[in-house]
């Protein structure tokens, strides 16, 4: 069962949170905090398993995680799952946000984290491994993608709608108005 | 009051903030804002605010007053809503608050929702955040859904059955019948869950392990085609057939084998089959292999195929990919007792992970060795452990210098040799060496009374290099004390 889902960047900011296990915020962000210092202390020469901090651990846990650029995903998991196959979960998870994405960089992760979440509830739930085929995963989120912008149209889209009559310089507009030159009288023929 | 601002707006500011106290300042304006705004019950930005409330939640601010939004959240007729407002449940809430109990109508309803993603938002959220209550509420519902004919909502029905009866083992029979026919699906994801589920159902309960062993000949089947199936583009990763389920029901396979011999007389073809056929060049081939010498170690498969899984190890040793080298040594580590011959045949690759860069596998390795010394190979191995007690990191120095002493009392050629090989620990692990060591050796030489004379020329020399080391120092002058060594001098020992 994998326990936890941890996203953070080089320097430690969270960029995904996911706990399978209740613990409290200020628990949360002790795991984050000793994770991060954990991995961040690992060259890249060395193996992508770890033993698990003495927060999130015990003797059952351990952390798998990779780097990419500039985020380490860390997966913290328990005995009944394959090590090696955690390592591919996590390439699985990785592509579909790039697929999702077009060529994902951590901005993407930053400003879209609702998104990812939804994501990541497609590949993994409750801590279990729910679905690997990457083709499989991308379609049912760009059909609820479609079903949310289908419900948004304009009702739900209020602030577009105050912020457009707002912006609405009536004013100036009228003033902008280019009516249609009327005809001179002098060539007015009766 | 204002429209409130989006989530990218929100996000932007944080970011801009240049100190923690900015962010602090930010955040705390913000939530007051959002406070403000779920006073008003307003339905419209309600959604956008429990967005921007998850977002500080992540960063580590206390968002517990958006709870009942997104109970609010839930119970509306939007899909949009209804996802944002299952989110925020399975981010903030828990079992131990009282507030997921009012969610079991709306999960009840959404379960019968017609539109699949919203059954299937409603599973997911009871998977993660169910209580013993909730699950006995809802058993009824879910394993109506295991049986339903779409494949989306079936996978996910059978992973909220897992939770539900890790929660409360006693509803594991309501599910029972629906999961035999789950193995008939060709839809993969149904396949895997199904597997878990299975796995799962027999980890917890011996009766249910005898009743799904009828299953062996399936699952054997199932492997076969997935092996023998040749390329199949929408289950490929990387060359290999759908690699998460072959693991999955390697494991389950283990599970059933294990103490029965029957059951693993019928998988011994198959494992033989997929530890010959997998390709090994990249990772996805190596995670199988891993995991079917996991399963011939465990079950009672006969001894042509432990030696073949032993060998793969040894193959998996000489890999250039650290972690592969890890898993080895890894598995190595938990079945050397079972099969000490077979994993002698590779003593010297496993010597040669003791300089390897990454402390991990030194770990592994060291651990390893220990357990393969013996009366034949001892000379060599402490050789190999002098080099590597000089060169390691000061956490591994007691525990290794300690086990270097018993292996050494176990297995020593001659009592000359073992002093000797004492001295060189004592000197090279210096100040490392624990307190029950020097009383042991103490206790050595004073019974080795015909090496007096060369253990006090030895001691002498040692101390006379460095004085620092405590337990050297405390060896000699403990020895000097007793009773043996003064006789010694009395019988003319020149001291």
């Amino acid at each position: 069962m994998i326990k936890a889902i941890l996203v953070f960047n080089n320097h430690g900011k969270p960029r995904l949170i996911k706990f399978f296990q209740y613990y409290s915020e200020e628990t949360q962000q002790n795991i984050i905090r000793e994770t991060f210092q954990l991995v961040s202390k690992r060259d890249d020469s060395v193996c992508n398993f770890l033993e698990g901090g003495s927060l999130i651990g015990g003797s059952d846990f351990k952390l798998i995680y990779r780097h990419y650029a500039t985020l380490y995903f860390v997966f913290c998991v328990d005995s009944s799952e394959s090590e090696l196959g955690i390592l591919d979960l996590i390439q699985v998870f990785v592509e579909t946000l790039d697929k999702c994405f077009e060529n994902v960089c951590e901005l993407d992760l930053i400003f879209h984290v609702d998104k990812v979440q939804y994501i990541l509830s497609e590949i993994v739930m409750g801590g279990m491994v729910l679905e690997t085929n990457m083709n499989e995963i991308v379609t049912q989120i760009e059909a609820q993608n479609k079903l949310e912008k289908q419900e948004a149209g304009i009702s739900a889209a209020p602030s577009r709608a105050v912020s457009a009559v707002k912006n609405m310089n009536l004013p100036q507009q009228i003033k902008d108005i280019k009516l249609p030159d009327l005809p001179s009288i002098r060539n007015l023929q009766f | 009051m204002p429209t409130p601002i989006r989530l990218r707006d929100l996000i932007r500011q944080i970011r801009a903030a240049r100190t923690a106290a900015d962010e602090r300042a930010v955040v705390q304006k913000q939530c007051a804002y959002i406070r403000t705004t779920f006073r008003e019950e307003d339905n419209t930005f309600r959604c956008r605010n429990v967005a921007k409330l998850l977002y500080i939640h992540m960063l580590g601010y206390p968002a517990h007053f958006g709870q009942l939004e997104c109970l609010k959240l839930i119970a509306s007729p939007r899909f949009t809503d209804k996802r944002i407002g299952y989110l925020g449940a399975m981010l903030l809430l828990d079992e131990r608050t009282d507030v997921h109990l009012l969610i079991t109508n709306s999960l009840k309803n959404d379960m019968n929702h017609q539109t699949q993603f919203v059954v299937g938002l409603s599973l997911c959220t009871l998977g993660s955040i169910c209580s013993p209550e909730m699950s006995r509420d809802l058993a009824g519902e879910v394993e109506k859904l295991l049986k339903s004919s779409n494949a989306y909502i079936k996978k996910k029905a059978a992973l909220c059955a897992c939770h539900i009866i890790r929660k409360v083992p006693e509803l594991m029979e309501i599910f029972i019948p629906a999961t035999r026919s789950l193995l008939t699906e060709k839809n993969h994801g149904v396949l895997m869950t199904a597997v878990v589920l299975i796995t799962i159902m027999c980890e917890l309960s011996p009766d249910t392990l005898a009743h799904f062993k009828k299953l062996v000949p399936n699952l054997v089947r199932i492997l076969k085609n997935l092996i023998m199936a040749g390329y199949s583009p929408e289950h490929d990763v990387s060359g290999v057939s759908d690699p998460f389920l072959q693991v999955k029901i390697l494991r389950l396979l283990r599970i059933l084998g294990r103490h029965d011999s029957e059951a693993s007389e019928s998988m011994n073809d198959i494992l033989a089959q997929v530890a010959t056929n997998t390709e090994t060049s990249k990772n996805v081939g190596n995670a199988i292999l891993y995991e079917t010498v996991l399963t011939i170690m465990d079950i009672k498969s006969e001894s042509g195929l432990r030696v073949l899984a032993v060998n793969i190890l040894g193959r998996f040793l000489l890999n250039t990919d650290k972690n592969i080298r890890y898993v080895a040594l890894n598995t190595l580590l938990r079945t050397v007792h079972a099969d000490t011959q077979a994993v002698q045949r590779h003593r010297s690759t496993i010597v040669e992970c003791l300089k390897d860069p990454d402390v991990s596998i030194r770990r592994r390795a060291m651990e390893l060795c220990f357990v393969l010394i013996n009366g034949s190979n001892v000379r060599t191995m402490m050789k190999e452990f002098i080099v590597f007690l000089e060169k390691a990191e000061p956490e591994f120095k007691p525990a290794c210098a300690s086990k270097m002493f018993y292996a050494a009392e176990k297995h020593s050629p001659s009592r000359r040799w073992h002093l000797d090989t004492m001295m060189k620990v004592l000197t090279t692990a210096g100040n490392y060496v624990q307190s029950d060591v020097v009383a042991n050796l103490v206790h050595l030489i004073s019974s080795a009374t015909d090496l007096h004379a060369y253990m006090v020329k030895q001691l002498f020399k040692a101390i006379n290099q460095d004085i620092s080391q405590q337990p050297l120092v405390q060896v000699t002058l403990t020895w000097i004390e007793q009773p043996s060594c003064r006789d010694s001098a009395n019988s003319g020992v020149d001291l």
